[in-house]
């Protein structure tokens, strides 16, 4: 259940997008499946991701019950053991890796595990190809994003479609988006702060936190 | 979706967190309220915001108090200090908006979570799309924008004039009352869901015929579109002839989702 694939950016946006994500086919290879994906997403633990999801919840995940007091000392580290341990059913699991190396490496180890399930990378066209090429497999199938057709002018600026478009089910609003670019550009938070406040409502766990702050710092220094 | 009048303080942090726009402060009783006929039950605000379960009227009384004084206070920006959101049953039709918006409710047409099926992320074990065949996933409505059943059916019914057949297993196609024409249901079509995705599937000579009947039909229909477009590649993972169809028609891909072929059939071994 992962849309990664519309993302709003030219190819070289993405050198710091990477996503793997792996896939079961209901009565084809999915039985057995929940330990195999909690295989993929520990192999990919060891390379260093910067957010992982198991399409109810990512490594950064809103709380329930959260203490006042946390108003001033929000956890901004990821929970991986919980995106882990919390796969409960077939379904697609996925890590957000922010150099094409450590994506090689990871594949290079998923490919040793031999799963048996379905994987894919979601990244420029040319950076998939070369990793794939990298680690000696032939890319099987291959599915283009054309970008968005907005012909009534319904879309905000590319700052703030590049940071809402990185959760492919929509969650991250635009206002909130351009929320979180005022209070960066205003002191009034800092860009991690503001990216794991974007990355909490991302439930696949997709959204790249890396990708978002460089934004972030492109937009509050107007370099971009 | 309900927001609690009895818990609402009116604090505002949840108006910029819906990805519709749909919720506001009103001023008339100063709580934070949906517009219903725009909100599309995706349970951004019930489950992406982070819940304090503060005593309303103690919060009400801080916040009177700092705004006499015009005091700016910083809470953390996706909270809602008092659990304020109601996540209700829904009858139908509404019931679709959510089915079809909100990420973690699983479709019982097609078994995944999503608005969409299996696409080619699963080509090497359930071939969907083969050499020479090409793959289409038609989204409407993300980012942001949100789009009517009727707007969709606008695309569908044009789609069909093309004599194309639509994804068995889409959430979508299961809505048709005819899958011929493309017609879906009448009960839903004016329900507004944040996104929804037609799959189809074509051999390569007709991609231009598609592509420019999408393009037609989104100038008449109030929405944005995304196209995904998908095919096999050969034996040594090379794909050349969509590419170049795509780049004589002036789709430059940025971007792509590559199936590395690593799937195989596994159910008979484990069984």
């Amino acid at each position: 259940m992962t849309n990664t694939l519309h993302r709003y950016g030219n190819s070289s946006s993405f050198h710091d997008d990477f996503i793997l994500f792996c896939i079961p086919s209901p009565g084809k290879n999915d039985l057995g499946a929940v330990e195999k994906q909690k295989a993929f997403l520990r192999v990919c633990a060891k390379h260093n991701p910067v957010n992982m999801g198991n399409g109810n919840r990512g490594s950064f995940k809103p709380e329930r019950h959260l203490d006042p007091t946390s108003h001033w000392n929000r956890d901004l580290s990821p929970d991986w053991e919980g995106v882990i341990e919390g796969v409960s059913k077939p379904g697609t699991v996925a890590a957000v890796f922010d150099s094409k190396e450590k994506a090689e490496a990871c594949l290079r180890e998923v490919i040793d595990a031999d799963l048996g399930l379905s994987v894919n990378m979601s990244t420029s066209v040319g950076g998939a190809k070369e990793v794939a090429a990298c680690c000696g497999i032939p890319r099987h199938s291959v599915e283009y994003s054309l970008g968005f057709r907005d012909p009534h002018d319904h879309l905000p600026n590319s700052q703030v479609l590049q940071l809402s478009t990185m959760c492919g089910h929509g969650m991250v609003s635009f206002n909130m988006a351009r929320k979180m670019l005022d209070m960066v550009r205003e002191g009034r938070r800092t860009p991690e702060q503001a990216v794991a406040t974007l990355a909490r409502f991302c439930p696949c766990g997709v959204y790249n936190p890396a990708r978002a702050r460089r934004l972030l710092e492109e937009a509050r220094k107007q370099t971009a | 979706m309900l927001i609690d009048v009895n818990k609402c303080v009116a604090c505002a942090n949840c108006v910029p967190v819906c990805p519709m726009g749909a919720i506001y402060i009103d001023p008339d009783i100063q709580r934070a309220t949906i517009n219903q006929d725009e909100c599309v039950e995706c349970g951004t605000c019930f489950r992406g915001m982070s819940q304090e379960h503060l005593n309303p009227t103690m919060v009400r009384t801080v916040r009177k108090i700092a705004r006499l004084f015009r005091f700016r206070f910083e809470p953390e920006p996706d909270v809602c200090p008092t659990a304020a959101f109601v996540m209700n049953e829904l009858p139908m039709p509404r019931l679709v908006r959510q089915v079809f918006s909100d990420p973690v409710v699983e479709h019982k047409s097609t078994g995944i979570k999503g608005r969409g099926t299996e696409e080619v992320k699963t080509n090497d074990v359930n071939p969907r799309v083969g050499l020479g065949e090409v793959g289409y996933t038609i989204e409407f409505g993300r980012p942001g924008v949100g789009v009517r059943f009727r707007d969709i059916q606008e695309m569908t019914l044009s789609l069909a004039r093309l004599g194309i057949e639509f994804e068995e297993k889409n959430p979508i196609s299961h809505l048709m009352t005819d899958k011929a024409t493309g017609t879906i249901r009448e009960d839903i079509l004016n329900e507004k869901i944040l996104s929804g995705i037609v799959e189809i599937k074509t051999r390569l000579d007709q991609v231009e015929d598609v592509l420019t009947t999408v393009e037609d039909v989104n100038r008449r229909i109030d929405t944005v579109t995304a196209v995904g477009i998908s095919t096999r590649c050969d034996s040594e993972g090379e794909e050349m002839r969509l590419a170049a169809i795509l780049e004589e028609l002036g789709y430059g891909a940025e971007r792509a989702k590559t199936n590395l072929g690593l799937g195989r059939l596994t159910n008979l071994e484990a069984a």
